[in-house]
């Protein structure tokens, strides 16, 4: 097992590898100059700022540049937030998005299961098809519509919320809930859908024929197998929630890295842009790795190679 | 294992998963607190929404008006502006000026200091304007010390002797600047953040680190206290500013969602939004009823560029057709809303010395005269031209009005649009590499000069292919009369050339700013030409100065 997870450690690092680099390449290609702006810089000075950001000669020594200053851990400055390191930027906003994210996924956990449960039970049912209209919603509702209505509610009309910033606890509640939303949608059908299966099996079958209570069966043997799907899932969809989002950041004027994905790349600021999609990349194959050693210590039948 | 099924079933499983739960919130908070940055909640007599983070606070470096606000709330030049946008005093008490405009000799304060307790001197502007002008600061602003004597040559570095650059501190309360030419704005420039002096000991003490808090020192009336990245900004008032100002703590934050703007401040935790683009613009019809709306006009245009390099606009008359063709009113009543005056010039009015040309009116029975002469009755046979816009949400409604409005009125069916994300449109219009190019301009300081000098030949800004020998003869002989008068009519000439006689560009409107605050709340905010408001002149009603 240890092994295993050695291998894949280091596997890792040649993944990443090539996403940086793709990253960083594909920034210096594309059209339009991180320094350009209305006014036209006369030429000395924009080769002057292109020499003080390492992003002077071809594009192929800027590169090796970059990946040389990367082994040593050194993100390099951002060209949009001059003075400031992609350490630095990350070192601030990274904690941000994961504590958000980290209770956004784990309210995510405590709707979703109980719901997906509560609906296997009563399959076919009215409340079953109560719940699972809900999660429809929850999933197809996009958090740009969901994330406004709740801060008109909430924030503008009752007065109960604040309608944005960052500082106090109230001002999390209505960020932490727009993000799990969906997410708790997905858990809810997921579960639902893997404990039903499970509730047909002979084990279970077994189980009741010798008498076990209906609660006993579903808490202690049936969701103890459910759960199977929901960690593999988990493990993408956690790397995806904590590295924050565009649109809940935006709104709720959040200071997390979740705006640096787009924002970095219209603003053709390529160490930014490499230094996000490695903290991505590093996080989802972080996460699929704990999923899997998960798996494989939960579910005999499965061995991860 | 061994227990019982009935004992089990009396563990209150509700109950636990609710002590968990608890248990996990009040780690999860705790932790925020912690390292997330949490200060609970900073007081502050002043709450500003900025719009967006602002990409440094270097006054030498700033090129945007959301940092150019902030430096300009941290630093102060010579002269400063009231809230009028009037050049007043600010670091040097007086100035005299030589009678052929050339030379200035500023008289700095006695009680001028910097925000830890330190005089400011003379050198310290001197030394600041070698470090703005120094090839190695790569400052994009560096050309608003190109007017002294020396300046450009230090500034491109063939010169690299800053002591030839012509200004000179004889003593620690004197600065003398001499120009290469008599420049009528040069007390707006000395107001402006370029020319701001930075505290050099810190610079060489913390590096890259010098404008973060606590190392920033300042000059202005507000010194930084906290600054986390698109978090907030925390300004207090600098304690040895040579005026009181009125707020002591300003909060700047950096929304930049309009709707969130509006939402934080309907529910007051916003006192006062500075920017167009940080109020919703399908809310300006509905708001413009509201006391808390303000719209000021100010020196700003938008405009269309001709390539006149490429065929069909290398045609004076087409170039005409096109812009007698567009009913400017209805892309303001339809598409800015804000009460955008439209356009004729491309100097916006606000400057009261200067007397705008009339440029051509709307006339779509011309145009199609016009047209026809060219070659293209009715639009036919008009090649295939591309108009190239911005892709954000004004220039896209503008550019595909203009493309309804010439297929109505000429029959041209032929213009297809080219919309770009903002650092590629910027990268194609300045190779020129477009037929029709919507673009806009927003001057620097209260002269038509900052307009006019753009469309010399080869200009950096022209970006049309336009030239004309007498448009750049015009400007040479007008920078270089002292007479303030005879020089506004050189200016005036030289508009006529641009918008009526030549036309490589359309002025379409001029731009209005909006503004939302409480009269109740705030004062101290009147429009301006430059819209620069500096928010040391704000201040409760109450506390009227």
């Amino acid at each position: 097992m240890t092994t295993l997870i050695l291998r894949r450690l280091i596997l890792a690092i040649p993944t990443l590898f090539i996403v940086v680099s793709l990253t960083f390449l594909l920034m210096r290609w594309a059209p339009g100059n991180p320094f350009s702006n209305e006014r036209k810089i006369p030429p000395e000075i924009l080769a002057e700022l292109e020499k003080q950001y390492d992003l002077n000669g071809t594009v192929t020594s800027q590169y090796l540049r970059y990946m040389g200053k990367l082994v040593h851990g050194d993100l390099s400055i951002s060209t949009q937030y001059r003075n400031r390191t992609v350490n630095d930027i990350l070192a601030q906003a990274l904690p941000v998005s994961v504590l958000l994210g980290g209770l956004a996924y784990l309210l995510a956990l405590l709707i979703g299961i109980p719901l997906g449960a509560y609906a296997a039970v009563r399959q076919d049912q009215k409340a079953d098809r109560l719940a699972m209209l809900a999660a429809l919603l929850g999933l197809s509702v996009p958090s740009f519509v969901l994330a406004p209505l709740l801060v008109m509610l909430f924030g503008v009309k009752l007065h109960w919320l604040p309608v944005a910033g960052w500082g106090s606890p109230d001002q999390i509640i209505l960020p932490v809930f727009c993000l799990a939303i969906p997410f708790a949608a997905a858990i809810a059908r997921l579960t639902r859908g893997s404990l039903l299966d499970v509730l047909n099996l002979d084990f279970i079958r077994t189980a009741r024929a010798k008498g076990l209570p209906e609660d006993e069966v579903l808490y202690r043997h049936a969701l103890k197998i459910a759960i199977l799907p929901l960690i593999s899932y988990s493990g993408p969809a956690l790397a995806g929630i904590l590295t924050g989002s565009l649109v809940i950041e935006t709104l709720f004027d959040i200071p997390g890295i979740g705006r640096f994905f787009i924002n970095s790349v219209l603003n053709r600021d390529p160490m930014m842009s490499a230094g996000v999609v490695l903290v991505f990349s590093a996080f989802l194959l972080f996460m699929n790795l704990v999923s899997d050693v998960l798996i494989s210590l939960l579910d005999r039948r499965v061995k991860i190679e | 294992m061994n227990a019982s099924p009935a004992s089990r079933r009396r563990i209150p499983a509700a109950y636990i998963l609710a002590a968990w739960l608890a248990g996990i919130l009040a780690l999860a908070l705790a932790f925020f607190y912690f390292f997330g940055g949490w200060t609970l909640s900073e007081p502050a007599d002043l709450t500003i929404c900025n719009g967006d983070e602002p990409q440094t606070l270097d006054p030498a470096i700033i090129t945007g008006q959301l940092e150019g606000r902030l430096a300009l709330a941290l630093f102060e030049g010579l002269t400063t502006r009231n809230a009028k946008g009037d050049i007043v005093p600010g670091m040097a008490e007086s100035w005299q000026i030589s009678p052929d405009g050339l030379t200035y000799t500023f008289h700095l304060r006695s009680d001028a200091k910097w925000s830890n307790g330190m005089p400011l001197t003379a050198y310290d502007f001197l030394n600041s304007w070698e470090r703005t002008l120094n090839p190695a600061t790569a400052s994009q602003y560096a050309y608003q010390l190109y007017y002294l004597v020396n300046g450009e040559a230090y500034g491109t570095g063939k010169l690299k002797d800053f002591s030839q650059v012509g200004v000179k501190a004889p003593d620690a309360r004197t600065l003398i600047v001499t120009l290469t030419h008599p420049t009528a704005f040069f007390l707006e420039l000395t107001s402006f953040q370029t020319l701001c002096p930075v505290y050099l000991p810190g610079i060489e003490k913390y590096g890259n680190n010098w404008m973060k808090p606590p190392n920033l020192v300042s000059n202005g009336p507000y010194c930084l206290k906290v600054w986390r990245l698109n978090d907030y900004i925390l300004l207090e008032a600098n304690p040895y500013y040579w005026r009181k100002v009125a707020f002591q703590r300003i909060k700047v934050l950096p929304t930049s969602n309009a709707t969130t703007c509006l939402n934080l401040f309907s529910s007051g935790k916003l006192d006062l939004i500075l920017d167009k683009n940080s109020v919703p613009a399908s809310l300006v019809d509905k708001l413009r009823e509201k006391p808390y709306f303000h719209a000021n006009p100010f020196g700003g245009t938008a405009f269309v560029r001709y390539n006149v390099k490429r065929k069909p606009f290398d045609d004076l008359r087409v170039r005409k057709a096109l812009a007698l063709a567009i009913d400017k009113e209805d892309i303001v009543r339809k598409i800015t809303r804000a009460g955008e005056p439209v356009a004729e010039t491309l100097v916006p009015p606000g400057n009261k010395d200067y007397i705008p040309p009339l440029g051509p009116k709307y006339n779509p029975e011309e145009a199609r005269k016009l047209l026809a002469e060219a070659g293209y009755p009715g639009g036919k046979g008009f090649p295939n031209v591309q108009m190239l816009y911005a892709k954000r949400s004004t220039p896209e409604q503008v550019a595909i009005e203009l493309q309804a409005l010439w297929q109505q009125e000429l029959g041209i069916t032929s213009i297809t649009l080219r919309g770009q994300e903002w650092k590629v449109y910027l990268n194609t219009q300045s190779l020129i590499d477009f037929d029709l190019c919507l673009s806009a301009w927003v001057g620097d300081y209260n002269d038509p000069q900052t307009f006019l000098d753009m469309f010399v030949t080869d200009g950096g800004n022209n970006l049309t292919g336009w030239s004309n020998p007498t448009y750049d003869h015009l400007l040479d002989q007008s920078q270089a009369i002292p007479d303030p008068a005879q020089r506004m009519k050189l200016l005036q000439e030289m508009e006529t050339i641009l918008v009526d006689q030549d036309m490589p560009i359309v002025p379409l409107y001029y731009y209005v700013g909006i503004s939302l605050y409480r009269n109740e709340k705030v004062a101290g905010f009147e429009p301006n030409f430059v819209d620069d408001h500096r928010w040391g002149v704000l201040y409760p009603p109450e506390k009227k100065p």
